[in-house]
């Protein structure tokens, strides 16, 4: 018999909805879940039971009482430790917000509370995401469900973990280079990066401004469309977010990909990708063209300068916004002998390694002197990948590539910081770019049993089509065979 | 060197002013701008600077900073950008400060200033937007951050909107930028847009200043901490003598940043180099542009109020008032809006009678009014209505006073007044030539004396026969009578 935890949130929606099933009940049959692996998985930093239990109880009421219901109304979820959660810690992965009690929830937490989500707990990432293995959290490393010795991806691996262990029928991640598709990929799991602007800000930690949205983590591509829903849409509170009506992803769906051109960017489809990824992505290109897509391959030349460029701006808007943290108002404060030194001692005690090395790295490229030849050039490079894609976008709907060029690797294996860097090739030039793209899972690879994923990469808000190609695959090659966590032996 | 083989010495003045904005709500959040109040009292989780809150635009923000830039007569900038100003400090909540930096709000604007009759203008380099800062109260030690044993913080200010308006080093004397800082706040108070109040930090002016021969260019000095247009003046002028005794005894002044010691009268150095701030500027991404649309800019304008020094002209070229005259009147907005008023609404009397009242009896009643020059208790048409009186003859001068005293008390209309308490002229001669003649019969010896030439007891008739006419008697109609009975 399928367990309440191991159905897809559409599913626990509609069986809670008509009264099939009670929010309890599937609160129940999370929390249980969660505890059963958590042990073994570490995807949470702080989980809320209680919250949950009376959530879940709010929600049987509502249901008693014929009221309206929200899309999500009793699905239980998982929120990544860097979006802010009134009255909940709130900590980033970071030392320095260990005791971070936020006073006010983000809006994507927010639109899902109202949505009726019941929030299970606040999972582990890279400290204020930024890695792409989890190993970077200052409390823990989690672990791939599909084997406890990999890593889980990063920075949202904790969020990626939750969906694969079944603790969590969705979760949201952020993405500022491939924090989310990169980790659905290597757990799995589908993850989705909206265009910038789709999903408000408000609330999530900042790491890189003009690169940070959030989005779903999800079982299947169905899921992704429906937690997008609840969550896109213009916020007041944030001046980037992006006016007009949110489309009705679950109705667009149905269309395929029949018709759909869809092009292979050449630059990340073979060199530097592990020749059992590049053999799952070109059996999943070839699903595409069987299903009526016209496929071609497409150049982008500037594609490969993406981890370049996004190594001179993300860390350039991190060493200002991470400079909030000084022990003046919130957060770890050690003493010094006067304010400076206090700051000093502070931030020298709650950040960790790879956050220093980012915000120096930050700090020097928009420093006077080197400002024209690192940070305004990396500005101009990204504005010529824009282009890049925009010109692919006028021959193509959708462009596709590997979500990552390995499967997950092991923990402790990749000790080199720019070796680490090179695991976000295949999604950061679509971050920079600012266009929408969702991994979903491409099969195993031969190699190591691990999953791999396919990325889809959509022109600005074209998330419709892409979820409709995503879909279209997905029902094609069928979901993946449960990790072996899921059934424990 | 001998001081009189000194060549002559120029000195070079560019003022930097910031202006609280007085806007209902913070620049990037719903918190209440204000002065004072229990410390950390208007503030919320954006303007305290707390992990993942996002500024949004006050627009009355924007608005007001570009009536200030036209104002200014500054180009509008199609697109302006904001910029983060990175620096630790404690009272900065982000450790940044959101500010402008290439693309400020208006540019290249001037003022026109007037010193003893002379007219100067003053070259605007900016006018931008920013966020201020809160405020830190070093305890202990000798007050300064570094050796106090602690520090408060109170973050109210934090997040009020800034103007900074930097001019053109275009200033040549202490008194000229004593008059462009009274202009600049003179035109910030027509435009509505800020209290100006140097004393609570609303305005706060920066000043540098150099002297050298002419042609050369001196070392900088910046001078900190004036709080009233007094203190601008008397510092700058401090300033300059102290310069120039340098130059002229064969020193050479040092770069530096120095404070002004109103008390002791004199600037103190700060320090000497300038401390190799790098603010690692870069464009804010958690906002957009600003892109002012044509039609609202075409509104703005169109909003504008005329300006104090346009006013000024105005009055003595259409209405034949003097430069003093004028000046008084467009000293603040409501007062020369009160003047109009009046002049509009009097049926007798004429814009210099007018001018008058407002200028000498009105000014003197209120500086007993806290910020009476810039709400006056008192309408245009009640003005009107008793300088018309006055015009008329039906009020004495004295009594038109003791009726305007009681107006600005109460509000009530001069007539109401003067009809209720008895205040009245009496210019009707029947009515006046029987107290006359009761005074006459009552001092022969004093009408004697006027008979016979001599004018002096004139005065003492006068005054018993006000007396006799409890003070209603016109003294224009009374006078006139008394010379007629005593020929």
């Amino acid at each position: 018999m399928t367990e309440l935890w191991e159905r897809t949130a559409a599913d626990l929606a509609s069986l809670v909805a008509s009264k099939q099933v009670s929010a309890a009940e599937v609160a129940e049959s999370c929390i249980a879940r969660t505890n059963e692996v958590e042990g073994d998985v570490l995807s949470y930093l702080t989980l809320t039971p209680e919250a949950a239990r009376a959530k879940a109880a709010g929600v049987d009421a509502a249901v008693a009482a014929g009221e309206p219901l929200g899309p999500l109304a009793g699905v239980p979820m998982a929120l990544k430790d860097i979006i802010c959660t009134e009255g909940i810690r709130s900590t980033a992965a970071s030392k320095i917000l260990d005791t971070y009690i936020p006073p006010y929830s983000a809006t994507v937490a927010q639109r899902l509370y109202d949505a009726g989500g019941v929030l299970l707990g606040k999972t582990n990432l890279d400290e204020f995401a930024m890695g792409s293995s989890t190993e970077n959290s200052a409390y823990q490393v989690t672990r791939n469900p599909w084997d406890l010795s990999k890593v889980p991806g990063g920075s949202s691996g904790g969020s990626a973990a939750a969906v694969a262990a079944g603790q969590a029928p969705f979760s949201i991640g952020t993405d500022t280079g491939g924090s989310i598709r990169q980790p659905a990929a290597l757990c799995g799991v589908v993850g989705l990066k909206p265009t910038y602007g789709l999903v408000p800000r408000y609330g999530l930690i900042a790491f890189a401004s003009s690169l940070d949205q959030a989005g779903p983590i999800t079982r299947d591509v169905r899921d992704a469309a429906l937690v997008l829903g609840a969550i896109a849409g213009l916020d007041p509170k944030d001046s980037t977010s992006l006016p007009g009506p949110v489309p009705d992803y679950m109705g667009a769906l149905d269309k395929g990909v029949e018709g759909l051109k869809i092009g292979v960017v050449k630059e990340i489809s073979g060199e530097g990708v592990n020749p059992a990824v590049q053999t799952r992505f070109r059996e999943a290109v070839q699903i595409l063209e069987k299903l009526g897509a016209q496929v071609g391959e497409v150049s982008l030349p500037t594609f490969g300068y993406g981890i370049d460029i996004y190594y001179l701006i993300a860390p350039a808007e991190a060493s200002s916004n991470l400079a909030r943290f000084d022990g003046v108002r919130y957060g770890l404060r050690i003493d010094g002998a006067d304010v400076e030194n206090m700051n000093r001692n502070s931030r020298a005690a709650g950040f960790g390694p790879e956050v220093k090395r980012r915000i120096m790295l930050g700090t020097y490229s928009l420093s006077s002197g080197y400002y024209d030849a690192y940070y305004l050039k990396a500005q101009k490079a990204r504005t010529l990948i824009a282009r890049d894609f925009a010109r692919a976008y006028e021959q193509f709907d959708l462009l596709v590539s590997p979500s990552a060029p390995t499967t997950a690797f092991g923990i402790g294996e990749i000790t080199d910081p720019l070796t680490m860097y090179l695991s976000d090739i295949c999604t950061v030039p679509s971050s920079l770019a600012g266009a929408a793209a969702i991994s979903v899972p491409a099969g195993l690879s031969a190699d190591d049993g691990l999953p791999v994923g396919i990325q889809f990469m959509a022109k600005p808000l074209d998330e419709t089509t892409m979820l409709s190609a995503a879909y279209a695959f997905e029902q094609e090659l069928g979901l993946l065979p449960k990790p072996p966590l899921w059934s424990p032996s | 060197m001998n001081p009189t083989e000194a060549p002559d010495l120029v000195t070079t003045i560019g003022l930097e002013v910031h202006v609280e904005l007085k806007t209902n709500t913070k620049m990037f959040c719903g918190c209440p701008v204000g002065f004072g109040g229990e410390p950390n009292s208007r503030v919320c989780p954006v303007c305290l600077g707390h992990p993942g809150t996002l500024p949004t635009m006050n627009e009355k923000a924007v608005e007001y900073t570009t009536k200030i830039a036209m104002a200014l007569g500054c180009d509008i900038a199609p697109r302006s950008v904001f910029h983060r100003k990175n620096y630790f400090y404690p009272d900065m909540p982000k450790n940044y400060q959101i500010s402008q930096y290439d693309l400020p709000v208006g540019e290249r604007g001037s003022l026109e200033v007037e010193v003893d009759g002379e007219f100067y203008t003053v070259g605007i380099t900016r006018a931008h937007l920013e966020e201020d800062t809160g405020k830190s109260l070093h305890i202990g030690g000798g007050g300064r951050i570094h050796d106090a044993d602690y520090s408060l913080e109170d973050f109210n200010r934090a997040g009020t909107p800034l103007v900074e308006i930097v001019s053109e080093p275009d200033i040549t004397s202490p008194a000229v930028a004593r008059a462009y800082a009274t202009e600049l706040r003179s035109i910030l108070e027509y435009l509505g847009v800020s209290d100006v109040r140097m004393e609570e930090g609303s305005m706060r002016v920066d000043a540098n200043i150099s002297v050298a021969p002419p042609g050369e260019r001196g070392k900088k000095v910046e001078v900190k901490n004036m709080n009233s247009l007094r203190s601008v003046f008397r510092a700058l002028e401090y300033e300059e003598k102290r310069q120039r005794e340098v130059l002229r005894s064969g020193g050479s002044v040092t770069q530096s940043t120095r404070h002004w010691d109103e008390k002791a009268g004199r600037t103190q150095e700060l320090r000497t180099k300038e401390e190799a701030f790098d603010y690692r500027y870069f464009p804010e991404p958690d906002l957009v542009p600003l892109e002012p649309a044509v039609e609202w800019l075409r509104q703005l304008r169109e909003e504008q109020p005329e300006l104090p020094i346009e006013r000024a002209k105005r009055y003595q070229r259409d209405l034949g008032l003097s430069s003093y005259d004028a000046g008084v009147l467009r000293s603040t907005k409501a007062l020369g809006d009160l003047f109009e008023q009046a002049l509009a609404a009097a049926k007798k009397a004429d814009a210099k009678q007018v001018s008058n009242w407002v200028t000498n009896d009105l000014m003197s009643l209120l500086a007993a009014v806290p910020e009476g020059t810039k709400n006056p208790p008192l309408t245009g048409s009640n003005l009107a209505e008793l300088v018309d009186m006055v015009a008329g003859g039906d009020l004495s001068k004295s009594q038109a006073q003791q009726v305007l005293q009681k107006t600005l008390e109460t509000g009530r209309r001069p007539r109401e007044i003067a009809d209720e308490s008895g205040i009245k002229q009496v210019s009707d001669e029947g009515a006046l030539e029987a107290a006359i003649d009761a005074v006459l019969a009552a001092n022969p010896d004093v009408a004697e004396r006027l008979r016979s030439g001599d004018n002096k007891p004139f005065g003492f008739l006068m005054g018993e026969v006000m007396k006799a006419t409890k003070g209603q008697g016109n003294p224009k109609v009374v006078s006139g009578l008394i010379r007629k009975k005593i020929s």
